[in-house]
């Protein structure tokens, strides 16, 4: 009966994001405010009603309503309340549905503000939002019904929407419980983080359509959303990084990044979304590209689509899951149409997004953003190919074949080793105007530091040329962006008399998106620290000991002390657990504990590695195999991995300056409106 | 008949002789068995037949353990690096490997669309630059005319309040 209710509310909230787009679309057509208005408010009911629907799909998952399918593949009695509610997106039709709920909290976010001055983009926001929407919930309702409850038929025990006839309701006695590998705090924020930045980069890319349907293709469609782009942008790199630290303390294999389908999935929006912020800065201060910003947009929203698209459609397996998938079809079509439609509207506007300047100088501050974005893109179809090679090649000449991590890593190092040597000259760079003497005279003294740092490290650290290139690179774009930062804060601490922490703070406080952008570039390159540390140096061994035997690696020894096994019934799991000393030069670091977690309900395993943690490098010790009643011993794989925490401390860093560059600047319309305020007063006064 | 017998038996023993050297041999060439990082080394390259995405030196599952005690016989028994890569590509087909066998297919894609990227965009620099040089030989100056500088961008609402605040001064 509750399983039942949910699906009647989200058979209303179909309908009801059906009307708001039509109600939209008719109320323009016929140039009737009060409709467009009920379409803005269908648009707001469309979050109550979702949310009632997924508050009745949390009761049924944590109250343990194992006769709905969704529940009984996702939940079991020894999970704890909370991984029952973050159950939710932990199958296809949950994650469909929390899709579609975030969709619409974003789009009555978007609808509750302030429309008076783009009225004429209300209809059409609420449009391209609510077709999003619809097409979602459309998802759920017809072919992944998280309500769907188990019945008893004489054909056997299958999941209905509604009770067939002579059938009973089939209740299991417990789930088959989340899969152990979606247990872990990382994967349980993961999701939520990168359907946050799919689905808000829906709402700059409706603005963006409802721009080219109404023609008002000027600069405002980009003010108004620059600031849910910059959030899009924190949301999906939090995600992603999250997903990287959850595979580095999971999964078991030493690494935080397998260039993955899935993993690509969420990086191509990533990709052309970082590009889009780039590159709006040139139509904001130059008026120039505005074909491509468009078009950028409308590319990081089909790839949001295709995003989920590959992973809800079973493509990835095999081009025939895909083909048998209920859902593969639908959302191929889906992210055709909304592409070529996209692509026909900026076809039909082209005219009117003409630039208002024209470029001045190659090493102009638009012409390196648009080399920046021209290695994007190439990154970006480097992704996309790696990813449907396969698939072409599958469906073409029938061979399976697999695209691994050498040719992503072959095809991209030499884009972002580009990317960051671009890094390091931008932000020198003016808008308009730029020499090579000009940036020469910028460049010069932290290019020659940069060297001496690399120099250094010949002869201290490595002579991998690659890693050099790298380090150099790392060097510079630091060395140039502190620079930058300096220059700002003396100029500030003559000029205002400030001290250099206060002239800092004020600095980043009046231009958040630069300064923010800058910090992002630093941790960029703590980020390359650690991926260089880990691509270029890592070094591993494996092998089997008995107590109080060692296995050495690097500098570093591992002597097996001991290894216990229990079971925790109330959690459904069995815990094997080594305890191991390490060892640096001979010096005693501690003991480490790598454990293997087997849960029974799912017949699934988890490594969970022992770490030891440095600045210089991490020892990562995974236990494989053990004797549990001999003296046989334990297996263990052992990896250092250079550097590897320069990443973390680069991704949390990176956080801190999204958030700086897409805090609320004080909007220089309002502003201005306070500005006219206080005139007015004194005007008033001084009459 | 007991020639023959002989005969037979001294080329059994010959042939058994022979075997037992060989096979000596063989053993000696074998050397030590082969350790768990040198079928990772292999393993690490090919990528598991059943699991999706996953490489067979880390996969956890019961039949890549299997698959990686093959290897380790096949060390064993002195194939080659690429001999083992082989028999897996035979058996299961190319997806083991970790890298599609036609590599020029898998490159020329990307490396063609950064080209016409590249041009694509050196023209655009060509065809901009063009009349701004023209400008700036008039000028006899290299900076940014101007005219051409955009104003800060506002929108008909800022103008129209902006005028009315004129207006009220």
């Amino acid at each position: 009966m509750i399983a039942q209710f949910g699906f009647g509310v989200l058979v209303v909230s179909f309908l009801v994001a059906l009307y708001s787009v039509f109600a939209a679309i008719y109320g323009e057509y016929k140039k009737s405010p009060s409709l467009v208005e009920s379409a803005r408010r269908a648009m707001l009911l469309t979050w109550p009603l979702l949310t009632l629907t997924a508050g009745v799909l949390i009761y049924l998952l944590v109250n343990n309503h194992y006769e709905v399918q969704f529940v009984y593949e996702v939940t079991s009695r020894s999970m704890p309340t909370y991984l029952k509610v973050t159950a939710w997106w932990g199958g296809q039709a949950g994650s469909l549905l929390f899709w579609s709920w975030l969709m619409s909290a974003f789009t009555s976010l978007v609808t509750l503000r302030k429309w008076d001055r783009d009225r004429e983009f209300l209809p059409w926001v609420i449009v391209v939002s609510g077709v999003t929407m619809s097409f979602f919930i459309g998802m759920n309702l017809f072919f992944e019904n998280p309500f769907a409850q188990l019945y008893q038929t004489f054909e056997g025990i299958g999941p209905h929407t509604f009770q067939p006839a002579d059938s009973i309701l089939f209740t299991p006695q417990d789930g088959q419980g989340l899969n152990p590998l979606l247990r872990h705090p990382g994967m349980v924020i993961h999701p939520p983080m990168l359907y946050l930045g799919f689905v808000s980069f829906v709402i700059p890319y409706a603005f963006a359509l409802a721009a080219l349907i109404t023609g008002r293709t000027d600069d405002r469609w980009i003010r108004l959303t620059r600031r849910w782009a910059l959030w899009a942008w924190l949301f999906l790199s939090f995600g992603l990084v999250l997903g990287g630290r959850w595979a580095y303390d999971v999964l078991g294999w030493g690494g935080y990044w397998g260039w993955d389908p899935v993993e690509i999935a969420a990086f191509m929006p990533w990709l052309t979304g970082t590009a889009f912020l780039h590159s709006v800065m040139i139509q904001e201060k130059r008026g120039m590209f505005k074909h491509w910003n468009m078009l950028l947009i409308i590319l990081t929203y089909s790839l949001v689509i295709f995003g989920t698209f590959l992973t809800r459609s079973g493509v990835l397996s095999s081009v025939h899951a895909f083909a048998e998938s209920a859902i593969g079809p639908l959302f191929f079509t889906f992210i055709g149409l909304t592409l070529i439609t996209s692509v026909a509207l900026l076809i039909y506007r082209w005219d009117s997004l003409r630039s208002e300047t024209t470029m001045t100088s190659m090493l102009s501050r638009e012409a390196l953003f648009l080399l920046n974005n021209l290695l994007f893109m190439s990154i970006l179809i480097v992704c996309f190919w790696g990813v449907i090679y396969p698939l072409i090649s599958e469906l073409f000449s029938g061979q399976k074949i697999t695209v691994g991590p050498p040719f992503y890593e072959r095809a991209t190092g030499p884009l972002f080793a580009a990317l960051m040597l671009l890094m390091g000259i931008a932000p020198l760079s003016a808008w308009g105007h730029s020499t090579v003497k000009t940036l020469g005279r910028a460049i010069w003294k932290p290019a020659v530091i940069a060297v001496i740092i690399t120099v250094a490290l010949f002869f201290t650290y490595t002579k991998n040329a690659i890693a050099l290139t790298g380090f150099f690179l790392v060097a510079l774009v630091i060395l140039v962006t502190v620079y930058e930062y300096w220059r700002g804060a003396n100029a500030r601490q003559k000029s205002q008399g400030e001290n250099i922490f206060t002239a800092f703070w004020n600095l980043t406080g009046r231009n958040r998106r630069r300064y923010g952008g800058y910090i992002i570039h630093i941790s960029m390159m703590l980020m390359a620290i650690g991926i260089l540390g880990i691509e270029l140096f890592q070094v591993e061994t494996q092998g089997r000991v008995a107590v109080g035997e060692s296995l050495n690696l690097a500098n570093y020894t591992v002597e097996y002390r001991e290894i216990a096994s229990w079971d925790d019934s109330p959690k459904g799991v069995n815990f094997t657990r080594a305890v191991v000393d390490i060892y640096e030069n001979g010096v005693y670091l501690g003991e480490l504990h790598p454990r293997k977690d087997f849960y029974f309900e799912s017949q699934q395993s988890m490594t969970i590695p022992g770490q030891y943690a440095t600045l210089r490098d991490d020892l990562y010790i995974l236990l494989i195999d053990w004797e549990p009643a001999s003296v046989e011993g334990a297996t263990f794989k052992i990896y250092v991995n250079p550097l590897v925490n320069w990443l973390w401390l680069g991704s949390l860093l990176f956080l801190v300056g999204i958030v700086i560059a897409a805090w609320a600047e004080k909007d220089p319309e309002r502003v201005t409106v306070r500005a006219g305020r206080r005139i007015q007063q004194t005007s008033a006064a001084d009459d | 008949m007991s020639k023959n017998f002989l005969h037979k038996a001294q080329n059994t023993l010959l042939i058994a002789a022979l075997l037992a050297l060989f096979g000596t041999l063989t053993v000696s060439a074998q050397g030590p068995a082969p350790t768990d990082d040198e079928v990772n080394a292999i393993a690490k390259q090919l990528f598991c037949p059943v699991c999706e995405s996953t490489p067979l030196d880390v996969c956890p599952t019961e039949a890549c353990r299997q698959w990686r005690e093959l290897i380790r016989e096949m060390l064993a028994d002195g194939k080659s690096e690429a001999e083992i890569k082989q028999y897996f590509v035979e058996h299961f087909g190319a997806q083991v490997l970790n890298e599609p066998p036609n590599k020029f297919a898998s490159y020329a894609v990307p490396v063609a669309a950064f080209l016409i990227g590249a041009f694509l965009l050196f023209r655009g620099f060509q065809m901009w630059l063009k009349p701004v040089k023209a400008d700036t030989a008039l000028e006899g100056g290299s900076g940014l005319p101007e005219s051409e500088a955009k104003p800060i961008p506002q929108d008909d609402y800022i103008a129209r309040l902006e005028e009315e605040v004129k207006k009220q001064k």
